[in-house]
């Protein structure tokens, strides 16, 4: 059902773990829908120097949440905001297609990361 | 690795003898028991002798046993069958919101067909209230269709009580005993049934063949139709080597019943007080003590099901889940929902349904492998405090 690669990010998850004074947190899912994921960042001179992830959520939830912190630590707020979902899932080698809509959410939680980020800073602007 | 069986509501090994025999009447006795040679009526004599079996494992008298494709079949023609033959009577069918698919999705294609259902809902343990079947029953109603035991969390109906209330309203019962024969005391007599599925391969039979006990005098029309097999009841050729299996598992599992039950109930009761002893904020689904013998279900808070699963597969112990990703849509399951559950405490349910080859060491395996997997996934869970 999964890839090989979506088994080992599920056994042995990267990045596991919450940034204290993190730069910009994101979280999305719900509960009800069965997967939470929570993304912490530290944002150095536009580049995501530490990233770590907390999941609830079946095996692809947990492997897309490893999978998207190797993928962009160490990358500009750009580029990581270029990466989407479907690169996720691809970069594992595939997920099954039910989980393609409900387990997939990973980037869109680094998303919401930067995107906190950006406001804060913002504000400090303001 | 140990590996570790813990999905016997699933399925079940089929027993070395049961195989055996099985394996004889494909190979050597192949006859079509319709056929008037020797070697139909050898077949004929087998199916006999396994339809006595099955029989007497239920208290039930051998022309009251339909040999049918397995425990879905049987359910759909129950309730087909009586609810078209007793559709001059009325329309209106009763039962429970954590029946199996087999029931559930049945009463639902009988609605497109001009049939009601009232589906009752049950306490938080599971449990249908018998008082509700009363009031649910209409002059229209023709069956009340209850299972004997949950297939998920393991809680026994009072099927008894809520077979005798229809009857005293002249309404049909029928009961979904797939989860229970062979692995609890059933009797159709006692229970007072007039119908009641069970299927092989849940109690160390093969797939493909199971049974729907008809009392007779049973107002019911066939739903398959072809030749005249099974006097009339059921069309198509006798699966013999299924039959003769499932009358070798019957003749089998009532020999060795109370064992069994005593042996199950015993590593059930290891494991639910090995969990809560080992596992902050879990919580067993369905009920404490009426309850399948072999079923154990526990809630376990912050973590999901499927993740559960793979880590558990890894580590050798085979099991299942209610959460969404397993239940194949996007809601967790029907019956942790019906017994109150919220989303995300179904969807962390476990479910271990233990068999007669499991042994207090699989046991004491689970209980120090599991704690290490919730630790684990709760540390990386977002709702752990």
């Amino acid at each position: 059902m999964y890839t090989e690669k979506v088994m080992d990010h599920f056994s042995n998850p990267r990045n596991v773990g919450e940034i204290t004074d993190a730069d910009g947190v994101g979280q999305v899912g719900n509960p009800v829908c069965g997967d939470i994921m929570k993304i912490s960042i530290t944002v150095d001179d536009n580049r995501i120097t530490d990233i770590k992830f907390k999941t609830f959520g079946c095996g692809a939830a947990i492997a897309t949440s490893s999978m998207v912190t190797e993928m962009v630590k160490g990358k500009t707020l750009e580029e990581a905001l270029a990466v989407t979902n479907r690169h996720v899932a691809d970069a594992l080698g595939g997920l099954p297609p039910a989980k393609l809509h409900c387990s997939n959410l990973a980037a869109d939680a680094l998303h919401a990361a930067i995107e906190d980020y950006r406001n804060k800073q913002s504000e400090k602007a303001d | 690795m140990r590996h570790v069986y813990l999905d016997n509501a699933a399925t079940t090994p089929v027993h070395p003898e049961v195989a055996e025999i099985m394996q004889t009447y494909m190979l050597e006795h192949f006859g079509n028991p319709s056929s008037i040679h020797a070697y139909g009526r050898q077949a004929r004599q087998a199916m006999e002798t396994a339809r006595e079996h099955v029989a007497r494992l239920i208290g039930a008298d051998p022309a009251e046993i339909v040999f049918t494709s397995g425990g879905t079949e049987a359910d759909n023609y129950a309730l087909k069958g009586t609810a078209w033959a007793n559709r001059d009577k009325g329309n209106h069918l009763i039962t429970s919101q954590i029946e199996h698919h087999a029931i559930l999705h049945t009463c639902e294609y009988l609605e497109e067909d001009g049939f009601t259902t009232t589906y009752l809902p049950v306490d938080q343990d599971g449990t249908v209230d018998p008082a509700a079947v009363e009031a649910a029953i209409k002059p229209s109603t023709v069956l009340v269709s209850v299972m004997l035991g949950n297939n998920e969390i393991g809680t026994i109906q009072p099927i008894k009580e809520i077979a005798a209330i229809a009857h005293r309203h002249g309404v049909l019962c029928h009961t979904d005993a797939v989860q229970a024969v062979g692995n609890y005391p059933v009797d159709v007599g006692d229970l007072g049934v007039d119908l009641l599925s069970l299927s092989g391969h849940k109690f160390y039979g093969p797939k493909g063949i199971g049974v729907l006990y008809i009392k007779k005098g049973t107002r019911i029309i066939p739903v398959q139709h072809g030749g005249g097999h099974e006097r009339g009841r059921r069309a198509g050729t006798e699966n013999i080597p299924g039959i003769v299996g499932i009358g070798k598992a019957a003749e089998i599992a009532r020999a060795e019943l109370s064992e069994r039950v005593a042996h199950l109930t015993t590593l059930r009761n290891k494991l639910i007080d090995g969990i809560r002893a080992k596992i902050e904020h879990v919580r067993l689904n369905g009920h404490p003590e009426q309850r399948l013998p072999g079923n154990v279900n526990v809630s376990i808070e912050y973590v999901e099901g499927e993740s559960l699963l793979l880590n558990l597969d890894m580590k050798g112990i085979a099991a299942s889940s209610g959460s969404a990703c397993t239940s194949g849509s996007l809601d967790p399951s029907h019956v942790l929902l019906a017994i109150g559950l919220p989303h995300e405490i179904a969807h962390g349910s476990l479910r271990l349904t233990l068999g007669h080859e499991n042994t207090a060491e699989d046991i004491d395996y689970v209980l120090e492998v599991l704690p290490e997997i919730v630790g684990r996934l709760r540390a990386m869970s977002p709702l752990a405090r």
